[in-house]
């Protein structure tokens, strides 16, 4: 029975892709050329200007595009010019490590947090401040006190990404049940390994659920930070081509980072699904 | 008058409108001609020597006409003979061909993908800062105010930046004062006006009561010619119509979008904007004011002071680099190497057209102007008193201005005029000249004349 729904699901799902390929490429059709030029003017002006053809690309321009990335990832033609690869590796590795500077910082103060009500309560009011701050009005402080635009761009996705982290953290501890705690006490086990042996595993899935919200923030975050500060990542790529208004290698590039989104979130939802435990 | 024109040349034509030999229809040709011969028989260090005397021969004699009775009273090669007994050129040459040991060979140098940026990007690919013995890498910035932050930040060592933005800078207009220094420009012309298709009947600025304008910068060429040639024409820049700061490939697609009726941009977006057939060019803004300067090279003062040697090779690989490019008969090549992804990322059509000046104006013609865009380092400093007159009438900065004083401080025409101090000279206050906008002759010498004389202008 199983089987066979997703065999639905994944017949509908195709019947939808190839639909919307249909109104995409039916959208995208090249109108007749409207005016009349002379054919010196005609060699001086693009296609959209001579033969009517779109400035939107058709799913057909996207994939032969698609194609030729996909057959030289890595090439590296000087500073400004490197394969879409190279461009993901790169912002992979600052999102790497903003995060785990995050999960440095956030894990123990969530711990903190949640283990004491006090501590709890004293730095509610700056946490609820400063979680909704957008990465960009992080940037230009950023880049002005750091001064060194790759770090910049490393704190915007760790100012972003810890927030999620660490009030999942504390929620997690905090809620751990109180009789697992007290069992733990009677039995006189230290406080640091309490903390290890019992909240920890009683509270990783929370835990994780708040890393797994934050992974996502940080792959939103580095975007719009390489946009702005450009140099490399798939951000900057991104705004290449938009300055080139190549809207079909910006279409191939918004793929790429929701691909990437996506491994970056399963990867996460599996090791959620580790640590879950019926009860 | 052009760094490249040879000012020891009393014929040389002062004014447009045939040539010096009258040969030549115009004096473009007449110098392609030449070139063609001396070139033959010059070096580069011949080249280096006629830039340097050049330079002293301008400082000295600021004012056309008198370099030129002098010229004609003495002739050139008693006046080229004549200075070096009092300013050593030789060793000035030597100077600044040579330099001492590079402090620091691996540099960095931002730059934004218009083609105003030519010379800086055309440097890198076609081995002018590798034969001056520096591996610079271009790197292509997201905006103007990341230019200024990373070169603030000192990643980047150099850059390129809109002529008015190291006086604002070094003015803290706009950021924190720091003194900045702009020892070239890179462009003269460059720009125009591009409107919207629908546009195409409304070519009268008087009828562009609310029209909604787009320019890079607020410290830009841009801004200042678009607000000058929208006053001259009766129409007040900042109630009549909207200007707001665009990035440029951004220009573009508002333009097809509908979100603006046009722009006063750079290029290659203006030409851009025709090829995709989303736009016409209005007027290129040297016809408001021929041989304006646009965008810039530019350091801090911190790096011209500490690392000496370094920054002038690389002022002399810009200098070559604008030369070659000043050069008609380069320009198709410089369109081909500077068109990749890894630069300007652009069709090598359009860019061709700008460089060469022969371009679809986006209405069905085919215009010729061969010095659409043209290069030229000298700067002048009379172009930053007239930058700072422009940001005085549109309330960017207040008060009493030391105009010449920040112009000398930051426009480094006055390197020659370093060097003469050293000689144990003292060099002349100008290195100015005279010019007009829109037919009206500025002065360098009465900024606050000329900034009453505008009707139009912000009340402060």
């Amino acid at each position: 029975m199983t089987s066979s729904l997703r065999f639905r699901a994944a017949v509908v799902s195709i019947v939808l892709f190839a639909a919307f390929l249909g109104i995409w490429h039916l959208a995208t059709r090249p109108t007749a050329a409207t005016t009349t030029m002379s054919p010196e003017y005609a060699k001086l002006m693009g296609l959209t200007a001579t033969q009517g053809k779109s400035a939107m690309p058709g799913p057909s321009d996207v994939g032969a595009k698609l194609w030729e990335h996909l057959r030289q990832p890595f090439y590296d033609n000087g500073p400004n010019d490197k394969g879409l690869g190279i461009q993901l590796g790169y912002s992979i590795a600052r999102v790497g490590l903003g995060y785990l500077l995050a999960v440095i910082v956030a894990i123990p103060l969530g711990f903190l947090i949640g283990m004491s009500p006090l501590i709890s309560r004293a730095i509610d009011p700056f946490i609820q401040i400063l979680k909704p701050i957008s990465p960009l009005a992080w940037m230009p402080l950023a880049l002005y006190t750091i001064k060194d635009s790759s770090i910049s761009a490393i704190f915007v996705i760790f100012i972003c990404s810890v927030w999620p982290m660490l009030l999942n953290t504390a929620f997690g501890v905090a809620a751990v049940r109180k009789e697992w705690i007290n069992v733990a006490r009677t039995l006189e086990v230290g406080t640091v390994r309490r903390a290890f042996t019992v909240i920890l595993p009683a509270a990783a899935p929370t835990i994780l659920t708040g890393m797994r919200i934050s992974i996502g923030i940080a792959w939103l975050v580095i975007v719009a930070a390489e946009m702005l500060v450009g140099g490399t990542g798939i951000g900057y790529f991104v705004w290449n081509e938009w300055n080139n208004l190549s809207i079909t290698n910006v279409i191939i590039a918004i793929l790429m980072i929701g691909i990437v989104g996506m491994l970056l979130d399963q990867i996460l939802a599996r090791f959620t699904r580790m640590v879950t435990f019926p009860e | 008058m052009s760094t490249f024109d040879n000012p020891f040349d009393p014929n040389r034509r002062l004014h447009a409108g045939g040539c010096s030999c009258g040969q030549h229809v115009s004096e473009a040709e007449h110098q392609a001609a030449q070139l063609q011969v001396q070139s033959a028989i010059e070096s580069e260090q011949k080249r280096y020597e006629g830039v340097v005397a050049s330079a002293v021969m301008r400082a000295i004699f600021p004012q056309d006409v008198a370099r030129r009775a002098f010229l004609k009273s003495v002739g050139a090669a008693t006046a080229a003979a004549a200075l070096s007994q009092f300013f050593p050129l030789k060793t000035a040459t030597e100077a600044f061909a040579q330099g001492g040991p590079l402090e620091k060979k691996d540099l960095k140098v931002g730059f934004i993908p218009i083609t105003c940026a030519t010379p800086i990007i055309m440097a890198a690919p076609m081995g002018f800062y590798a034969k001056n013995g520096l591996n610079v890498e271009v790197i292509k910035t997201a905006g103007w105010a990341v230019i200024r932050d990373k070169t603030i930040n000192k990643e980047y060592d150099a850059a390129h930046m809109l002529s008015p933005m190291p006086l604002a800078i070094t003015m803290g207009a706009g950021s924190n004062p720091i003194p900045y220094t702009m020892p070239a420009v890179e462009n003269i012309n460059g720009q125009a006006i591009t409107l919207s298709i629908k546009h195409k009947d409304k070519r009268n600025p008087k009828d562009w009561k609310g029209f909604k304008f787009a320019v890079p910068f607020d410290y830009s060429m841009h801004n200042y010619l678009l607000r000058y040639y929208l006053a001259e024409h009766g129409i007040d820049p900042d109630t009549d119509v909207q200007i707001r700061a665009v990035p440029p490939p951004e220009m573009v697609a508002n333009l097809r979008a509908d979100n603006i009726d046009g722009f006063l941009g750079p290029d290659p977006m203006n030409q851009r904007a025709v090829f995709d057939g989303a736009g016409f060019i209005h007027i290129l803004t040297k016809d408001i004011w021929e041989g304006h300067p646009c965008c810039a090279f530019a350091a801090s003062k911190e790096f011209v002071t500490t690392m000496p040697n370094t920054y002038g090779a690389l002022l002399k690989s810009i200098i070559e680099a604008t030369a070659y490019a000043h050069k008609a008969e380069n320009r198709k090549e410089i369109a081909a190497a500077i068109a990749p992804a890894n630069y300007l990322n652009q069709p090598p059509i359009v860019l061709e057209q700008i460089l060469t000046g022969t371009f679809a104006d986006g209405l069905g013609n085919i215009v010729q102007q061969p010095n659409r865009v043209d290069f030229d380092p000298f700067p002048w400093q009379s172009f930053a008193v007239w930058i700072m007159t422009q940001m005085k009438r549109w309330g960017q900065i207040k008060g009493d201005i030391d105009y010449a004083g920040i112009a000398a401080q930051v426009y480094l025409a006055t390197d020659a005029a370093k060097l003469m101090k050293e000689a144990g000279l003292t060099p002349p206050a100008a290195t100015t000249k005279s010019f007009s906008v829109m037919g009206k002759t500025f002065d360098p010498a009465k900024p606050e004349d000329y900034l009453a004389s505008f009707k139009i202008r912000k009340a402060s």
